[in-house]
C-alpha cells in the first residue's frame, strides 16, 4: 500500500508538472494563436462583406485595403472612437471584447460595441460582429449591411462546438446564402431583426418573408441561438442607426 | 520496446493479435462494452465528422494507454482516476493548443471534438480496465484495437444516417435526382440523435444474431 | 426565486441531460439493469453534479474567467486562465468521484460491486463535465442559479435512468427476439424515449 505522504507527494508533483507544461504551451503559443484568431476574424468580416477569394495569406492586406473606418459606438448610439489609417488590427474597435460587452448589456450596464466600415466598388458597407450561444457553446459571426442600415449584404457565421452535420451547418452556404437581400427594419421603420424559423419561410405572410430565414432541420437549438444572437446584437445598434438615418 | 524483448514473446503473438481483432467484433467497445456512446451520437449525422472523430480517438487512446501503462506502477490507487484524467486531458489540450498555433484551419475543424474526446469513456475505460495492469506494448495494441472497433461502428452509423438523412455520402449527392421526382424524400428523422440510438440497436441485433455467445439471458 | 425555479424545472425536463443532449449515455445504458442499482447510481450523479457545478462556478468566477483575478490585485485584470478550465473542472470532478467511490465502498459494498467499473466512470460521465461546461457557457449570474442548475440536471438524469430501469425490469417478461435482448432493446427504447422528450423542446420558461 502507498502511504498518505506518498500520495500527496505524487499528486503535488503531477499538478505542478502538468500546470507548468500547459502554461508554458499556452504562453509560448499565445502570440501565434492570437495572430491566427485575428486573421480568422478578418476573413470572416471580409467574407460577410461579399469579398471572394479571401484566405489566411491575403486577409491582413485585403483587410487594411478595404476597411476604411473602425468605429466604436456606445449604447446610446454615439461614436466613441473612429479609427482610420494603418494598423487596423490594433484599433480599439478590433479589440472590443464582444462577450464582455454583451454581458454588460444583459445586466443593464453601459456598453460599447464595434462597427467596421468597408468600401467595396465605391459602396459603403457596414459590418457588425455578432456573438451568441448555440447548443453546446458559443456561436458568432458578422453581418454586413448596406449604407441604408437596413438591407443585408451578407453574413458569415462561425461556431465552437455545434453538432457536426446539424447545428454546425450554420457556417455553410446553404444557410448563409439565405441572408443577402433580407431587411432588419419593416416598411414602417420598426426594428424587426431577422428571424430564424421552422416550417418554411415560403409559408409565411408575404410582408414578413423579407425578415425571415429557414432554420436548419435537426439543428433547432443552434438555429434559435442564431436568431436570438441577431436580435440581441442588432437591437443594440438601433440608436446608432436612428441617429445616422 | 525493451519490455517486449524481456517478455520473449513475438510482437504479434496470437495473444497480441487478439488484442487488436477482438474489439472489432466480439469485444466491440460500443456494442458490447457500452463505452463511448455520447460521442457516437453526437458526431454521426454525417460520415466526415465520424471519420475525423474515429481517427482522433484512435490516436489519443493508443498513446494515453501507453503513457498510463508506463506510469502504472507508481500511481497510488486512491487517486488513480484523477491521474488518468489529467493525463488524457493534458494530452488533448496540448495537441489542441499546438494545432491552434500552427495549423489554425485544422484546429477550427477539430475544436468540436476536443471536449468529446476528453470525456469519451472509451479512453478512460480502457485505461482503467487494461493499461493499469498491462505492459506498454499490449496496451498500445489494445488501444489501437478498441479505437478501430469504435471507428467501425461510427462509420457504419454515419454512413446510414447521411445516406438516408441527407441523400449524400461524404457530402456528395448519391441518390439520383430522378428518385426525388418519383416522390422519394430524405428522411429528416435520420439526422436526429435518437435515430443513432436505434441504428446502434439494430447493429447490436445483427451482431448478436451472428455471435450467439453474446446474447444476454434476460 | 422564480428564476431559480425556472432553471431547476428546465434542467430536469426541457434540457434533460439524457434525452435532450444525449449525455451520460454509457453508464445510463450499462447500469440500468435493475431499479435498485439505478437509484444508487442516480443519487451518486445528483450528488456529484450538485457539488461540482457550484464549485466549478466559483473556480470560473474567481480564477479562470478573463479578468477574474482582479480580486487579488488590480494589475491582474488582463490575465486569462480559461485554457485551464477543462483540466481544473476535470480535476474537481475526479476528486469528487473518488470521494463518492470511497463512501459507497465503505457503506454499501453490495452497491459498490454491482456498479463495478461504472462508478469510476462517472468521472467521465459526459453529463457531469457537460454540466460544468454548460454552466460556464450559459453564464449563470449567481451561485444559487448554478446550484439549482446542477441539482436539476442531476435529477433529470436520475429520472431517466430510473425510468429506463423500470421498463427493462418489465420487458424481461416480453418476448423480445434473442439477439435484441438486453442492450439492443435498451438502445431502441432510449431512442423512442428521446423522441418523446423532444416535445418538451417547445416549452419556453
Amino acid at each position: 500500500m502507498y502511504s498518505n505522504a506518498y500520495i500527496y507527494r505524487y499528486a503535488g508533483i503531477m499538478v505542478i508538472l502538468v500546470a507548468a507544461i500547459l502554461s508554458a504551451a499556452a504562453t509560448l503559443l499565445k502570440p501565434l494563436q492570437q495572430r491566427n484568431e485575428a486573421v480568422d476574424k478578418m476573413q470572416s468580416i471580409l467574407t460577410a462583406a461579399g469579398f471572394e477569394g479571401v484566405d489566411a495569406k491575403n486577409a491582413i492586406e485585403m483587410f487594411n485595403k478595404s476597411v476604411t473606418n473602425m468605429i466604436v459606438i456606445d449604447n446610446e448610439g454615439n461614436i466613441v472612437d473612429d479609427f482610420e489609417g494603418e494598423g487596423k488590427e490594433n484599433s480599439s474597435a478590433f479589440k472590443v471584447n464582444l462577450k464582455e460587452e454583451l454581458y454588460k448589456k444583459s445586466v443593464s450596464r453601459p456598453f460599447q460595441l464595434p462597427l467596421y466600415v468597408v468600401s467595396k466598388n465605391g459602396e459603403k458597407i457596414y459590418i457588425i460582429p455578432l456573438r451568441g450561444v448555440g447548443l453546446w457553446g458559443p456561436v458568432w459571426g458578422n453581418i454586413a449591411l448596406k449604407d441604408d442600415f437596413k438591407t443585408v449584404v451578407g453574413v458569415a457565421f462561425g461556431h465552437k462546438s455545434e453538432t457536426p452535420g446539424l447545428g454546425a451547418e450554420i457556417e455553410t452556404p446553404i444557410f448563409e446564402d439565405q441572408f443577402p437581400g433580407k431587411t432588419i427594419f419593416d416598411e414602417n421603420g420598426n426594428f424587426v431583426s431577422i428571424g430564424v424559423i421552422k416550417g418554411g419561410v415560403v409559408n409565411m405572410p408575404a410582408n414578413r418573408q423579407s425578415h425571415l430565414v429557414d432554420a436548419i432541420s435537426g439543428g433547432t437549438i443552434t438555429s434559435n441561438g442564431v436568431g436570438d444572437m441577431l436580435q440581441n446584437v442588432l437591437e443594440s445598434y438601433e440608436p446608432f442607426f436612428k441617429k445616422q438615418g | 520496446m525493451s519490455a517486449v524483448k524481456q517478455e520473449k514473446e513475438p510482437l504479434f503473438s496470437a495473444k497480441n493479435r487478439k488484442l487488436l481483432t477482438n474489439p472489432l467484433n466480439i469485444d466491440n467497445p460500443i456494442t458490447v462494452q457500452v463505452l463511448g456512446i455520447c460521442s457516437a451520437l453526437a458526431v454521426t449525422a454525417k460520415i466526415k465528422p465520424s471519420f475525423v472523430m474515429a481517427l482522433s480517438v484512435i490516436v489519443v487512446i493508443a498513446f494515453s494507454n501507453v503513457i498510463i501503462s508506463l506510469m502504472r506502477n507508481g500511481i497510488p490507487p486512491r487517486i488513480r482516476i484523477i491521474v488518468q484524467l489529467v493525463v488524457i486531458a493534458s494530452l488533448v489540450i496540448l495537441v489542441d493548443q499546438v494545432l491552434k498555433a500552427f495549423v489554425f484551419d485544422v484546429s477550427k475543424q477539430l475544436s468540436v471534438f476536443v471536449g468529446l474526446i476528453i470525456t469519451n469513456c472509451i479512453i478512460m475505460g480502457r485505461l482503467e480496465a487494461f493499461a493499469m495492469s498491462n505492459k506498454p506494448w499490449p496496451s498500445f495494441l489494445d488501444g489501437l484495437g478498441n479505437g478501430f472497433g469504435y471507428g467501425a461502428i461510427l462509420l457504419i452509423v454515419g454512413f446510414t444516417r447521411e445516406l438516408f438523412g441527407s441523400g449524400t455520402i461524404w457530402g456528395f449527392h448519391v441518390i439520383p435526382e430522378s428518385f426525388y421526382d418519383f416522390g422519394y424524400r430524405n428522411n429528416g428523422f435520420m439526422i436526429l440523435p435518437p435515430m443513432a440510438l436505434i441504428i446502434v440497436g439494430i447493429i447490436i441485433w445483427i451482431q448478436r444474431a451472428k455471435n450467439p455467445q453474446l446474447i444476454e439471458e434476460n | 426565486m422564480q428564476e431559480l425555479f425556472n432553471i431547476f424545472v428546465k434542467s430536469i425536463f426541457v434540457d434533460n441531460m439524457v434525452f435532450a443532449y444525449f449525455l451520460g449515455m454509457c453508464s445510463y445504458l450499462a447500469v440500468s439493469k435493475t431499479v435498485q442499482t439505478s437509484v444508487g447510481l442516480g443519487i451518486a450523479v445528483i450528488f456529484v453534479l450538485g457539488i461540482t457545478v457550484p464549485v466549478d462556478y466559483l473556480l470560473n468566477e474567481y480564477i479562470l474567467r478573463p479578468g477574474a483575478l482582479v480580486w487579488l490585485d488590480k494589475s491582474f485584470s488582463d490575465v486569462d486562465l480559461s485554457f485551464l478550465s477543462f483540466i481544473l473542472f476535470i480535476a474537481i470532478i475526479a476528486s469528487m468521484v473518488q470521494l463518492v467511490e470511497m463512501v459507497i465502498e465503505k457503506f454499501s459494498p453490495a452497491l459498490y460491486s454491482s456498479l463495478g467499473i461504472f462508478l469510476p466512470l462517472i468521472a467521465v460521465n459526459c453529463a457531469i463535465l457537460g454540466g460544468s461546461l454548460f454552466m460556464q457557457e450559459r453564464e449563470y449570474q449567481s451561485i444559487a442559479q448554478a446550484t439549482s442548475f446542477g441539482l436539476g440536471s442531476g435529477i433529470g438524469w436520475f429520472l431517466a435512468i430510473v425510468g429506463i430501469a423500470a421498463i427493462r425490469e418489465k420487458i424481461r417478461y416480453s418476448n423480445v427476439p434473442g439477439p435484441l435482448r438486453g442492450l439492443g432493446i435498451t438502445f431502441i427504447i432510449t431512442g423512442l424515449m428521446g423522441i418523446a422528450f423532444m416535445s418538451f423542446l417547445g416549452i419556453k420558461l
